[in-house]
């Protein structure tokens, strides 16, 4: 393994940077997937059948929660891969243990939406309107849910071995990820949300 | 007992049982050949367990070529059929699953692989690189695909086949028209192998973008890998609108969701609209690579630099961004007014024209080359008359208006497979013919192979020609039978006939496999056909890393450069190589992945649940995996060399 030392420790090596340009494309399928959904949650939106509209629906108090916590979660983990080009290993694993937490609370009200939509008449077989809803919301959820298995091995193999080229090269790569759902959160912010309950 | 009747077959016919007889005697046979001939610590070492762009290209080829023959199978079926009016061979029933795992098995199981085969085998080896950016997510392509090729396969024995055709429109192929758990099967097989397209796509992208030897910047990349490149841009940008589609159509069926339905707000053109982003566009996944197998021979055997690369290239981009804005032509007969169906209109016989580029640049290759006849120059020089027709064909499908005529008659039967036929598989059995020296030694029989070669163009003329004709008559296509009255009657029989002339010239290619490993010579050297670029530059068998040493790249045929112009390819030293470990992770994950989907299909949840939990707990062992690679020393290398056929240094 060459290591070069001018370089960043995630991009010291040529596979490490393999693994990085070979993310950002699956980023790229990524954003393909939710545009996918988001084309298709425009075209269903109004076609909610006999069930309830987006207006009806939407609450501000929990959305503005969830988007206050994965925000923060997103700065955070920021603040994780600087100390880890810093080197100083115990603040990124704080850092990238609140960035779980705040994700995990996020994931809690997320859960919490959508029991009180079910409980209100707006079920995944309501209207197509409901069902492309929450499988929107759910796509991006279940990412967050599977960040989080992820950003906890994540921890651990940094607790264990330290930073190495390795460890920092998927610290680095699991940053994109996360800060790649925080962007899409606030497009569903914005485009399903917001513009829902105008 | 009420848990296993859902496995049965819905329609059962003898042909049925006899298949799942086949089927099991196979398997056991298969079994039991392994066991006698000690083959089990072989197959589990060496292939299914390997991470070598090399052998997953080659099991990818062995896939491709098994599905061509199921698909085939269901072809002679349909064309049987047809053969006479108000025939009695096959039912309604039976005539709709054969049509939809005839298209689904082509398409995805067959050319697909075949494609995945040659970019993986061909691309590292012409870049002059050692292996894939990612080889084990290689390996777990190539295996998500198979389990994926496997689970749709069983369909006919287990539950049933789907029957909704390959574009499985809704609300046809939603529940309440489509009962059995067919369409489930379309959903979750293509699901799955649709993921290992998606990575493969990710990771030809960065072994292309990354990997290339040292002087080879993109515009001197020979043109199948530059068509490689391409072709994996559009995957990337197309396969997740079909992993979104089909999740909704699964959910649609399995979880009584309102998507595609007719009630509560559904939309059934929303699945067409979805399938078409992805469906067009794989299309040309498909005849891009192949184009580049066709830039490569007819290079070759016209003993000339490919004419106007830089068009080539062009156009192929240009193809690649337009075949995004075409897919409303598959449905402009469904209702979206006279401006959606014209901008759709114009941007497809658009497309025709850098396709037209393409073919003058290849004309003019030829123009005052020395041509050498051969098998792969064949198909070559066939495919350029054959596929203009199917693209003119095209243009005139492309008119909106005149579509109303021949829309979803056998007209648009005849010219999708005009394109497919001699563009794609064409290409794939050039790319065969013209690889299989430099993957198994020697060479297929070149007599054989031009008898091939004229049988099945014959055959496809006789086959599909007559299609245009009642089509424009009004012959509709995924139709089971006609009456007398309609007078299609001679022009059937004629494909019939045709159909049965293409079968006979792929049997003669397992012939002619079987004769040439018996009676070819093995001294070939490395470099058979006296070709310009660098995996011809390897030695034959080609070693596990590929290149002793790295080349050095001076224009767009280094090879050739190398030996008519004292170009020198491998000016360092050598010295150890690194190279990745075997591993049976992909294999064991994607068996899961066919538990999952298995389960999926037919809504055991348990499974479904222990089956996801399988998945993540090996991603999660991956991860926590330290595995380094290992080192091939200079020793080793000398050595290997040696036995293949001189060191190239
Ligand atoms: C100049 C190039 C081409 C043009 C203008 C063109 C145009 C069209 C049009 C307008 C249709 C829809 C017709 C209808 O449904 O009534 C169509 C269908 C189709 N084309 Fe092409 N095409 C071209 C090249 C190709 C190529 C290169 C391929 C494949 C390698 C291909 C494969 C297909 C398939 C598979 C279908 C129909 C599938 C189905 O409905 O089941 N086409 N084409
Ligand atoms: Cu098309």
């Amino acid at each position: 393994m060459k290591l070069d030392h001018s370089q960043p420790l995630e991009y010291s090596t040529g596979q490490n940077n393999l693994n990085i340009f070979g993310f950002w494309i699956f980023l790229g399928a990524e954003i393909m997937l939710f545009a996918t959904l988001f084309t298709s949650y425009f075209t269903l939106e109004h076609r909610t059948g006999s069930g309830p509209t987006g207006a009806e629906i939407f609450e501000i108090t929990p959305v503005l929660i969830e988007t206050i916590l994965l925000l923060t979660s997103s700065f955070v983990i920021g603040l994780g891969i600087h100390a880890m080009r810093l080197g100083k290993q115990k603040a990124m694993i704080s850092f990238f243990a609140i960035t779980l937490l705040l994700g995990l609370a996020f994931l809690g009200v997320e859960i919490y939406e959508f029991v009180h939509y079910v409980h209100i008449g707006a079920g995944l077989q309501t209207s197509a309107f409901t069902a492309i809803l929450l499988t929107t919301l759910g796509t991006h959820g279940l990412h967050v849910t599977f960040g989080l298995f992820w950003g906890l091995a994540i921890i651990l193999q940094v607790k264990k071995c330290g930073l190495t080229p390795e460890t920092a090269n998927k610290s680095f790569i699991f940053s994109l990820y996360w800060h790649f759902l925080d962007v899409v959160w606030i497009f569903i912010f914005s485009f399903i949300y917001l513009k829902g309950m105008m | 007992m009420e848990f296993f009747e859902r496995f049965a077959v819905p329609h059962p016919s003898p042909a049925i049982y006899a298949s799942m007889v086949v089927i099991g005697l196979s398997v056991i046979a298969i079994i039991a050949g392994l066991t006698y001939f000690k083959k089990w610590g072989y197959l589990w070492r060496e292939w299914l367990t390997t991470v070598d762009h090399k052998r997953i290209g080659l099991m990818y080829l062995i896939s491709a070529l098994l599905m061509l023959f199921r698909g085939g199978v269901d072809a002679i079926m349909m064309r049987a059929q047809l053969s006479a009016p108000d025939n009695k061979l096959l039912d309604a029933q039976h005539y709709n699953e054969i049509f939809t795992t005839h298209g689904v098995v082509m398409i995805i199981f067959m050319a697909m692989p075949f494609i995945f085969a040659f970019m993986n085998y061909v691309v590292p080896l012409q870049i002059g690189a050692r292996d894939v950016a990612f080889p084990r997510l290689n390996a777990i392509s190539f295996w998500l695909f198979f389990m994926g090729a496997m689970l749709f396969n069983i369909s006919f024995v287990l539950g049933g086949s789907p029957d909704a055709g390959w574009t499985s429109y809704f609300p046809l192929a939603g529940t309440e028209f489509s009962e059995s758990v067919g369409t489930n099967y379309y959903m979750i097989a293509i699901q799955i192998s649709g993921l290992g397209s998606l990575m493969t796509g990710i990771n030809m992208i960065t072994t292309i973008i990354k990997m290339r030897a040292p002087g080879m910047t993109l515009m001197k990349m020979p043109m199948f890998t530059w068509s490689t490149l391409v072709a994996n841009l559009i995957i990337v940008t197309v396969f997740p609108v079909l992993t979104v589609a089909l999740t909704m159509g699964t959910m649609d069926r399995l979880f009584a969701t309102n998507f595609f339905t007719s009630t509560n707000g559904g939309m059934d053109m929303l699945w067409a609209n979805l399938f078409w982003v992805w469906g067009h566009p794989e299309v040309y996944i498909l005849i891009l690579p192949a184009f580049g197998i066709y830039s490569e021979i007819i290079s070759t055997f016209s003993s000339k630099n490919l004419y106007g690369y830089k068009s080539m290239v062009a156009s192929m981009v240009i193809i690649s961004v337009l075949s995004c804005l075409v897919w409303a032509h598959h449905f402009f007969t469904m209702g979206q007014g006279a401006a959606a169906n014209s901008f759709f209109s114009i941007t497809t016989m658009a497309i025709a024209v850098p396709t037209g580029v393409k073919i003058f640049n290849w004309l003019f290759t030829m123009w005052k080359g020395k041509i050498r006849f051969t098998v792969p120059m064949l198909y070559s020089v066939g495919f350029i008359p054959l596929f203009t027709i199917g693209g003119v064909t095209g243009v005139m499908l492309a008119m909106s208006a005149a579509d109303y005529q021949y829309h979803n008659t056998m007209f648009l039967v005849a010219h999708f497979h005009n394109t497919i036929i001699p563009g794609v598989v064409f290409a794939m059995l050039a790319g065969l013919t013209y690889y299989w020296p430099k993957m198994f030694g020697f060479m297929l029989n070149e007599r054989i192979g031009k008898w091939t070669f004229w049988l099945l163009s014959i055959g496809f003329v006789l086959a599909f020609f007559p299609m245009y004709i009642t089509g424009l008559d009004g012959q509709a296509r995924r139709m089971y039978t006609y009456s007398e009255a309609t007078g299609f009657g001679a022009l059937n029989m004629l494909s019939f006939v045709g159909a049965g002339i293409m079968a006979i010239a792929f049997a003669l290619i397992v012939y002619n496999v079987y004769y040439s490993i018996r009676y070819s010579p093995r001294n070939i050297g490395s470099d058979p056909w006296d070709a310009r670029t660098l995996e011809w530059a390897t030695n034959t068998p080609v070693p596990e890393y590929n290149f002793a040493v790295t080349p050095q790249v001076n224009s767009i045929q280094p090879f050739w450069d190398s030996k008519k112009k004292g170009h020198v390819l491998f000016p360092a030293k050598l010295d150890k190589i690194h190279m990745p470990n075997n591993s049976g992770m992909p294999f064991i994950l994607c068996s899961i992945f066919f538990v999952w989907g298995f389960s999926f299909v037919f809504a055991i949840w348990p499974l479904v649940i222990l089956s996801t939990i399988g998945i993540f707990a090996c991603l999660a062992l991956r991860s926590f995996e330290k595995d380094h690679g290992r080192y091939i020393s200079v020793e080793e290398i000398i050595e290997t060399e040696e036995k293949t056929g001189g060191a190239k240094l």
